[in-house]
């Protein structure tokens, strides 16, 4: 009996939280309890290679956890778009992610064809499939790399479920195609709301909504109003908003002005990319996708690197870091510091560093550096 | 009934069919004929005689600056004679705002114009005049070469590249409705026609400016027909140009690499929202809008202009910064093949920016536009 009256009041709050209008969708950028209490203290996971360079990365990831004895245990898919017959069907990988609810994913290389003729690619259709609607970008200046731009600390949030990346074009005459932007107000809203929480649960202080409304006045207008709407509802959180253009003109040259930013699909894969070239390139930086109930981790600008294949000179940091934002999730915290402490040492201390920032080790040799400098915090 | 047929409106008919037939020429037989023709109307402007341009002051800043390249024309005794006109909108004979007439038919009969910063009023009831001067004439190309300064000090110093954008649709075609409450559909258009003529010009471009490489840039991975159609074009074309290194890069990827290593680009061509966006990158690299010329290539001619804003905050204060206007200016004399005096004002102009004795407030400098003017106005005299 006494569970069930201390039930009723937590029944009630749920019920309120769900009419209320901010609750669009309950937020996921927290350590899952369900996952914080699961009776074996072994994590499964998810993982996806990918093309390019990926497996070469993950086996990084997989050394510096047999190093450091991470209680992960991996369930591997090999998903890929080039090379169709090898690949894994969607279905499966999908039902293991919803499963595991965590996932550390390499790079899909995406062909300008398809195999098919089908103009949905199969990162796409992963992203539909499971709702990942937000990607998330951390970027900030790492210690010890070198570039030309310091102290970069943004955020990037992007939509990923529509906009330009709908696959919906047809050619209606020879020589004359469509191709058609959609942008809807649930997931505009969605998207929205995913930026200021986020702003509000990492103290930070403004957002920037990115946005062409310009000259796409309905699309891109029905996004910035969204935005805007969203913005009310955070009194204490900044908004701004910015043109695509001016924004990428700000970002070269003053990029220590941003902090949190939220841009429609197209515009956050440029931004990204740009905001990942500032602080050294597609080998630094991590990201991640949120679902309602799953992340898939891979890394913030999404190059599969195809040329280095085979050459051992990637750079694992990227994907080492999203190894480390995933324990982080799955609140395996003393891990996740143990490896992300490692990967900052290595890169500070410069001895070890891998050609795309200025080194000339190769990939092994900086996962190597990067067990030696494992170390468990001390209590 | 009768008051119909008056004089007055007869003529505007006719006039009005006039123009109809002169900016529609008959079609030529082939579809390669047609592109060629969108060549520079160069074999009139080789002759000795002083041209006729026309030239839009602009608002805010736009007057001062345009009285500065005025005035370093006239000392470098360019033979060019200028057609100032104004296109505040008046009401035409429809009803609507629009450009007036007389500055229609002054860069149609001079097929060439320069153009200050015009403020684009929000929800005045008309269209940006922008847009209408590039309907218009059907400018569908968009030039705008970025280039490190010398003494003007930024993160990147290596920066050469041109960008050269479809003007004309993409995603800019303004085709968008609202298909159910709060779903909007916005239509991205690529025609093979438009996607063609952009990349003979980018490749007509390269070559006769001497770049070594033209590099397409698309997302014909994600936008498998549209891009790819764009693509396809970029492909046929560089055939053509064999001299002309050709590659193909994801937007992404530029935009990854441009901040780590400009210097790995030359000419880039690209549909109309990358090119917006890549195009206010470059110039950021270089130190803002503010430096970066900006050509308009049509069919019925070209109009050169400074794409920074009007900034009425400090105009008829004497401090604005006439440089992207200057450049401009010279991309036109160079577009005339005055390429002397076009070459001879641009040094001045850049050995004035290096010399750093005289900067505008944006270059972080004191100096006034007037002086700066000066300034090179003497550069060109003294050489």
């Amino acid at each position: 009996m006494a569970l069930i009256t201390r039930q009723i009041p937590r029944i009630f709050i749920q019920a309120t939280q769900g009419a209320a209008v901010r609750s669009i969708h309950n937020s996921t950028i927290s350590n899952s309890p369900v996952l914080a209490q699961r009776p074996d203290t072994r994590v499964t996971a998810t993982l996806i290679p990918g093309d390019g360079v990926g497996p070469d990365l993950v086996y990084s990831v997989q050394e510096v956890f047999k190093a450091a004895g991470v209680p992960v245990d991996w369930e591997s898919y090999f998903f890929s778009e080039v090379n169709p017959t090898l690949s894994a069907p969607l279905e499966d990988v999908a039902k293991s992610i919803s499963k595991n609810r965590v996932a550390l994913k390499g790079i899909l290389a995406t062909p300008d064809y398809s195999h098919t003729g089908e103009l949905q690619t199969l990162n796409m259709k992963l992203r539909n499939e499971l709702d990942l609607y937000a990607n998330v970008v951390h970027v900030k200046s790492l210690p010890g790399v070198k570039c030309r731009h310091s102290n970069i600390d943004c955020v990037i949030i992007r939509e990923q479920t529509e906009g330009e990346y709908s696959a919906l074009e047809h050619e209606s005459v020879p020589g004359v195609v469509e191709c058609l932007k959609i942008v809807t107000a649930k997931k505009s809203q969605r998207i929205a709301k995913f930026a200021f929480d986020y702003a509000v649960k990492n103290n930070r202080k403004k957002v920037t909504a990115v946005h062409k409304a310009n000259i796409m006045k309905l699309g891109d207008g029905l996004f910035l109003r969204s935005c805007e709407e969203m913005a009310k509802l955070y009194p204490k959180i900044e908004f701004e908003k910015m043109i695509v253009d001016n924004c990428t003109m700000q970002m070269v040259s003053k990029p220590q002005q941003f902090d949190v930013m939220v841009t429609p699909n197209l515009y956050g894969n440029i931004v990204d990319n740009l905001a990942s070239g500032l602080v050294g390139g597609a080998g630094v930086v991590s990201g991640s996708s949120y679902s309602a109930d799953c992340v898939v981790f891979e890394p913030g600008a999404r190059h599969t690197f195809s040329e280095a294949v085979g050459k051992n000179v990637a750079n694992p940091t990227a994907m080492l870091l999203c190894a480390s934002k995933l324990l982080r999730h799955v609140n395996l915290t003393v891990y996740s510091d143990m490896v992300r402490n490692a990967v900052e040492k290595v890169l500070q201390d410069g001895k070890v560093r891998t050609k795309d920032i200025g080194g000339q080790n190769s990939t092994q040799e900086f996962t190597y550096a990067v067990i030696s400098n494992l170390e468990l915090p001390k209590a | 009934m009768s008051g119909f047929f008056n004089g007055k409106n007869i003529n505007e008919l006719f006039s009005g069919l006039l123009r109809f037939l002169a900016k529609n020429p008959p079609k030529n037989s082939g579809r390669t004929a047609e592109i060629v023709s969108s060549k520079p109307i160069s074999s009139r402007l080789y002759s000795s005689e002083i041209k006729k341009c026309t030239l839009i002051p602009g608002d805010g800043i736009g007057p001062e600056i345009s009285a500065a390249v005025q005035q370093i024309f006239e000392s470098a005794k360019v033979p060019i004679e200028w057609e100032s006109v104004d296109v505040t909108p008046v009401r035409g004979p429809d009803g609507k705002f629009g450009i007036p007439q007389a500055a229609i038919d002054s860069v149609n009969r001079n097929k060439i114009g320069l153009k200050g910063p015009l403020m684009t009023p929000v929800g005045k009831g008309h269209r940006s005049l922008n847009l209408a001067l590039r309907k218009e004439f059907n400018l569908y190309a968009n030039v705008r070469p970025c280039r490190s300064l010398e003494g003007y000090k930024t993160l990147y110093d290596d920066v050469d590249v041109v960008t050269i954008r479809e003007n004309t649709e993409g995603e800019y075609s303004g085709i968008e409705h609202e298909i159910v409450d709060g779903v909007v559909q916005s239509i991205k258009l690529i025609t093979e026609d438009a996607s063609r003529r952009v990349a003979e010009f980018a490749f007509q471009y390269a070559k006769e400016n001497k770049r070594k490489k033209v590099t397409a840039v698309h997302k014909a991975n994600i936008m498998r027909m549209s891009d790819g159609l764009f693509l396809r074009c970029c492909r046929d074309m560089a055939k053509k140009y064999p001299d002309v290194k050709f590659e193909e890069r994801y937007l992404d990827t530029v935009c990854l690499n441009m901040v780590q290593d400009p210097s790995k680009y030359d000419v880039l061509v690209m549909p109309n929202l990358y090119g917006d966006i890549l195009s206010d990158m470059c110039a950021g690299l270089v130190g803002g809008l503010g430096l970066t010329p900006s050509g308009n290539i049509g069919l019925n001619g070209a109009l050169f202009e400074s794409v920074h804003g009007t900034a009425p905050d400090i105009a008829g204060q004497d401090k604005a910064n006439p440089t992207a206007l200057l450049l401009s200016a010279v991309m036109m004399l160079r577009y005339m093949q005055l390429t002397p005096y076009a070459d001879k004002i641009e040094r001045a102009c850049f050995e004035t920016i290096k010399e750093a004795k005289y900067l505008t407030g944006d270059l972080g400098g004191k100096a006034k536009c007037s002086e700066f003017t000066n300034e090179i106005c003497s550069k060109i005299s003294q050489s």
